[in-house]
């Protein structure tokens, strides 16, 4: 048993001395306003103790009193709401520059990838100095990413994609816990986050040996998976064009606009039907349960890739080419042409 | 304590409610909402204890780091059945059912609740309720979590989640006609002379109380339908790998669960402003602003539901808009404070057993309440929620506030139930025992929390046990502090003195009856002509 009695867990994100300042600042409210009552209460039962020459006074309230402490209470909630809200702002807005790292929970485990391929399990090793923007998912339940050193949480939704943001300040091992009760190990389904001298990370990151990089690993799916049949940039093709897609605007059929973020493209994996782009025949199949969380990621990193790379605008067509229903390939042709699912991650680690 | 009648000791009236009529056939057919009270009573203290129970195994596993005790899956099931118990079986009737039951129709100055057929079945239904949720114990117990989050509950687990849920559905139609029950006789039974402006502030609560159950119980019941459809015929409603949305199933289970923690505070808060002012021999201050605070605490309550949700994918203005809304919520409860405590001022204070449970109240629900606004503001929000903060924040508002209330609400109105005193020393002993043992439970938990332990841990790292130990520790003084009452209510029940009609030398028209009452309630109907808690003119009291 170890006898330090810390009150508050180690700084090590750049938000976490924001995050206790406003924390202190709420225990000190807490404690005047605690005080205040108890005190008040004690005063009162000692001066007006039940006594044979004492009676009660008869008083029936007073209007000012009462807009006094509604008053006061509402400003000083009005300041917790305003700072409560300033801090959540910036963490809920990654910095357009951070490292993206992926991951995935699962009933009971959590799997990371860093962008050049490297994978781990249930240990993710991050920089100092550098904003980290973790994108999650899940494969099963609702999990939740909480490091508590760095004060930030998320859950981790099966069905699309959450992100949270840490700028790591101090080198060491923090917990990393899973804080939203996912089943039987729940309590098990813990891990580290092993901060780095950015040096160190990159040494770490050179050690680990990585079948490729994200996006060429998803380049290698979409081949796979012969996407490329129908997503090519040419004029006839079947599907639109992926070049220059993310973070683009996207017309649909029913004139609605979209974003294509990561959460847009796993739908239009999964679920093609759900967004057809204007223009486009609603022939995708669908390759749910056919893809990994891991291998949707890869792709997404891939088509992320794309428009990073020199690539015209996002067109729509209006006049989109008559298709034979043969020509479309079935999800069964489709996984005729390659073996079995995609190799399970390998959970390599430096 | 008895002013007027000093020298002359008080005997039980000859004929009252519980000598009325005997045999078994007397109570399980009664239309009396005393008695009623009386089963409810009985129903739930045994689900007190039974979630009591699942409590201490908790504690007993959280004494040492390592998940040595039970297996986890042992574990998840108990933190489960004690919430589900403790909320649905014991809180939520706990203060309407019992008390609100029994006081409510004499404080009106009715002979009974405006259908008492209904409220008879409100208990049978509640009985059936409680007895699928026995019956999902018995066939193994449930590891869902008292909150049922989907697609843990409707996909994964391997449990009898569908009795639960089934039982929890059945159980809430007892609390809708016991809602339903109270807002109808509170408009159309009062005695003459009974004005909305005279109700009793228990009547109030209540009411506002009884609006939440009517409106928020059906949400629960749709969802709990829901679950059990896609867990037993795969409909796909909220889990994904059927078309559904997770996060949808929080937005509804926390549309009740949000107010419902309302209907269990509210009539406690009831309670409170009933024992404060007869203890301080004054009228309430502010009278206006109690009542309308707790009807405003019912309005609000609706609309900060997301607030469970600022981590869980909800956008981040919807986080805005639900942060905001919950200070709103914060601002009544606060004003019912200051107003309890100015109550005091300038009164003639003496602490008798109740007056110490509701002072325990007073400075428990207000630490229980300020915590809350960590859990409001979004910044902090982030870091602990789904820690033991939550944990700790809502013990101190559900014991420390509920917990506490309704022990004072039985004390104080003991003598009226059964005709009896409780004996006065071991009880302020156990209500001392109480506040020592809760606060050292559940206030390290506040640091754990914030340390980072996450809640529904099994296992935890070594550098939390100390804090686990202390609240293990408080958790065994607590338990002596809630046994302690069971026994010697029951011991004054045979050896207890006669209360007389007016102990407490209360107003109110519950005490201007005999104790205990007579069936009908009065002997003749009361007319009520004065002010509620016109304490301080002695002259007219009539007995």
């Amino acid at each position: 048993m170890e006898f330090k009695l810390p009150l508050f867990p180690e700084q090590a994100s750049s938000v976490a001395g924001q995050v206790d300042a406003f924390y202190l600042f709420l225990v000190l409210l807490t404690t005047f306003f605690s005080l205040l009552i108890a005190l008040m209460i004690v005063f009162f039962i000692i001066k007006y103790r039940k006594r044979p020459d004492h009676k009660a006074e008869q008083i029936h309230g007073s209007t000012l009193l009462e807009i006094v402490w509604t008053a006061i209470p509402l400003g000083i909630s009005m300041i917790i709401f305003v700072w409560g809200a300033m801090l959540y702002y910036h963490l809920q807005n990654p910095p357009k520059d951070a490292l993206e790292i992926y991951g995935v929970g699962k009933q009971w485990m959590w799997k990371f990838q860093h962008p050049g391929g490297q994978r781990e399990i249930n240990t993710l090793h991050v920089p100092t100095g550098r904003p980290v923007k973790v994108t999650l998912i899940s494969q099963d339940v609702i999990h939740d990413f909480f490091v508590p050193a760095f004060r930030i949480k998320t859950d981790v939704l099966p069905n699309r994609y959450m992100h949270t943001w840490f700028t790591p300040t101090r080198e060491g091992n923090y917990h990393l816990f899973c804080s939203q009760y996912c089943g039987t190990n729940h309590s098990g389904m813990i891990g580290e986050v092993v901060v780095m001298k950015p040096e160190d990370y990159a040494e770490w990151l050179a050690s680990g040996k990585a079948e490729g990089s994200m996006a060429s690993m998803g380049e290698k799916l979409f081949q796979e998976f012969g996407c490329t049949t129908c997503h090519r940039p040419d004029a006839g093709a079947r599907g639109p064009s992926l070049l220059g897609l993310y973070g683009r605007p996207v017309r649909l059929s029913d004139n609605r606009v979209v974003i294509a973020d990561d959460n847009y493209i796993r739908e239009s994996i999964l679920n093609p039907n759900a967004k057809i782009v204007s223009g486009f025949q609603p022939i995708m199949p669908t390759f749910q349960g056919v893809v990994s969380e891991e291998g949707l990621i890869q792709i997404t990193e891939y088509i992320k890739h794309l428009s990073q790379q020199d690539s015209e605008p996002l067109t729509n067509r209006s006049n989109p080419a008559v298709l034979r229903d043969t020509e479309v390939p079935t999800i069964q042709q489709e996984l005729k042409g390659r073996g079995n699912e995609p190799a399970a991650p390998s959970g390599k680690k430096p | 304590m008895s002013t007027a009648a000093t020298t002359v000791k008080p005997v039980m009236p000859a004929k009252h409610y519980l000598n009325d009529n005997y045999g078994i056939r007397s109570w399980l057919l009664t239309k009396d909402h005393k008695r009623i009270a009386i089963l409810y009573l009985c129903t739930i203290t045994f689900f007190f204890f039974l979630g009591g129970m699942f409590a201490a195994l908790i504690r007993l596993e959280l004494l040492t780091p390592e998940g040595d005790l039970f297996h986890s899956d042992t574990y998840n099931k108990l933190f489960t059945m004690h919430g589900v118990n403790m909320i649905f079986f014991f809180l939520i009737p706990s203060v309407p059912a019992v008390l609100g039951n029994f006081i409510l129709p004499i404080m009106l100055g009715a002979k009974d609740l405006a259908f008492p057929k209904i409220n008879l079945l409100s208990w049978y239904i509640f009985i059936v309720g409680a007895g699928f949720g026995l019956a999902a114990l018995i066939g193994g117990g449930v590891d869902t979590g008292w909150t049922f989050y989907t697609p843990l509950s409707t996909g994964y687990v391997r449990t009898p989640v569908i009795v639960l849920a089934v039982g929890i559905l059945i159980a809430g139609f007892a609390s809708i006609f016991t809602g339903l029950n109270f807002i109808v006789t509170t408009h159309r039974m009062r005695a003459p002379g009974m004005t909305w402006g005279r109700l009793p502030l228990m009547v109030w609560a209540n009411y506002a109380a009884s609006l939440i159950m009517i409106l928020g119980t059906p949400v629960i019941a749709i969802t709990l339908i829901l679950v059990a459809l896609e867990r037993g015929f795969h409909i796909g409603v909220f889990d994904p790998k059927l078309g559904g949305d997770p996060v949808l199933f929080q937005h509804m289970f926390w549309f009740y669960s949000h107010p419902a923690v309302y209907i269990m505070i509210l009539p406690g808060m009831g309670v409170i402003s009933e024992i404060v002012t007869c203890f301080s021999r004054k009228r309430v201050f502010g009278y206006t602003f109690i009542a309308f605070s707790s009807i405003a605490i019912a309005v609000f309550g609706f609309v900060v539901w997301a607030h469970h949700m600022f981590v869980a994918g909800i956008s981040t203005y919807s986080a805005l808009v639900f942060s905001l809304l919950s200070f709103a919520v914060a601002i009544p409860s606060a004003v019912k404070v200051f107003n309890w405590t100015a109550t005091m001022y300038k009164g003639s204070v003496s602490l008798e057993t109740p007056m110490l449970y509701a002072l325990a109240f007073i400075g428990l629900f207000t630490i229980g309440g300020l915590t809350g606004l960590f859990l409001a503001a979004l910044g902090t929000d982030i870091h602990i929620h789904d820690t033991y903060f939550v944990v700790a924040h809502f013990h101190y508002v559900m014991v420390g506030g509920m917990v506490t209330a309704y022990l004072g609400g039985i004390h104080f109105w003991w003598p009226k139930m059964t005709g009896k005193m409780y004996p006065e020393a071991p009880a302020k002993l156990a209500a001392l025992i109480t506040f020592i043992g809760f606060n050292l439970t559940f206030f390290p938990q506040f640091i754990l929390g914030y340390l980072g332990m996450p809640r529904r841990y099994h296992a935890y790292p070594p550098e939390f046990q100390v804090l686990n130990v202390l609240s293990s520790a408080g958790a065994s003084v607590l338990a002596v502090g809630f046994i302690m009452p069971l026994v010697y209510f029951l011991w004054s029940l045979k050896f207890g003195e006669a209360a007389g009609d007016n102990p407490w030398d209360a107003k109110g028209l519950e005490w201007q009856t005999t104790s205990p009452p007579p069936t009908h309630n009065f002997h003749e109907v009361p007319i009520v002509t004065e002010d509620p808690y016109n304490y301080g003119e002695e002259a007219n009291v009539v007995h």
